[in-house]
């Protein structure tokens, strides 16, 4: 049987290529185990709708100042918050 | 450029918000090719990518209730031209470009001992309502951060793979990886994702 480490490479990778059948009975035999893992396999399923839905800096847009950009000079009537 | 900005504003007119308008498209523009950057690794090719992006959103130019819609928007049509551009140059890229430096196992050893097994205080906990967090905005700085925090790379090709939609194989190939390399890399990624998400976010909810 897989070990966690094991079982959630095989999660990952089960998002870019089919499973071998070995590979699909060991992983839910470990699933059914493992609630670390089970919840692994969820938050998966999370991470690819929230990249889907993520534009990004969209957060920084209520900031006038983005830190990570130094060489923005503000502009001076920018407001400081929405 | 920008005249032909201000010309589709006043066409466009009301008080929706729009491309046109120099508040919303500077920052926007200056996001768009950042992101542009991080995926095509080539100042030339993202410039175009976000110039071909704005002046197709130009052409279709429709009206949005707010600015996050329209940004939405704009980066969906942004995406579609990053993944063309990946798709084109795939013999451009060398995979030194990518550098070698982050294949030690640091992510592994940090969540799991030796025979695999989580390391307790890293097994993954029950997240509740996950989704209703996609609306706040605080929860995208945290998944932002995150990502930035992420070994470049992999935050390159969990992008290419989740938000711009490349399938593997064509993953592979604009970046000159083995497949063995990509499951590596999107394996880490993904873990490594997932527990800043944990630890930052989600955690909160639990007590």
């Amino acid at each position: 049987m897989p070990s966690c480490r094991e079982s959630t490479r095989l999660m990952s990778e089960a998002r870019e290529r089919a499973l071998t059948r070995g590979e699909r009975v060991g992983l839910r035999l470990h699933l059914l185990m493992c609630a670390g893992c089970r919840n692994f396999g969820k938050h998966l399923d999370f991470l690819r709708g929230a990249a889907q839905a993520y534009v990004p800096g969209a957060a920084a847009d209520d900031e006038a100042a983005n830190p990570d950009s130094t060489s923005v000079t503000p502009e001076s009537d920018a407001p400081t918050g929405r | 450029m920008a005249n032909e900005l201000a010309g589709d504003a006043a066409q466009a007119g009301g008080g929706a918000v729009t491309l046109a308008d120099p508040e919303f498209l500077v920052p926007l523009r200056r996001q768009m090719i950042k992101f542009a950057t991080l995926q095509l690794k080539d100042p030339d090719l993202a410039e175009d990518a976000v110039q071909e992006a704005l002046a197709g959103a130009l052409k279709n130019q429709r009206s949005f209730g707010g600015r996050s819609a329209l940004k939405t928007w704009v980066f969906a049509i942004l995406k579609n031209k990053i993944a063309d551009a990946l798709r084109q140059r795939s013999r451009i890229v060398t995979a030194s470009s990518l550098g070698d430096a982050e294949d030690d196992d640091e992510t592994f050893a940090a969540l799991f001992d030796a025979r695999g097994h989580w390391h307790l205080s890293e097994q993954p906990a029950g997240w509740r309502e996950p989704e209703a967090s996609l609306r706040e905005t605080q929860f995208w700085r945290v998944f932002e951060a995150c990502l930035e925090g992420l070994p470049e790379r992999q935050a390159r090709v969990f992008m290419m793979r989740e938000f711009v939609g490349l399938d593997a194989d064509e993953i592979c190939k604009a970046l000159a990886l083995s497949r063995t390399n990509l499951n590596v890399l999107l394996h880490r990624a993904r873990l490594r994702l997932r527990a800043c998400l944990e630890n930052h976010w989600f955690v909160e909810d639990l007590r």
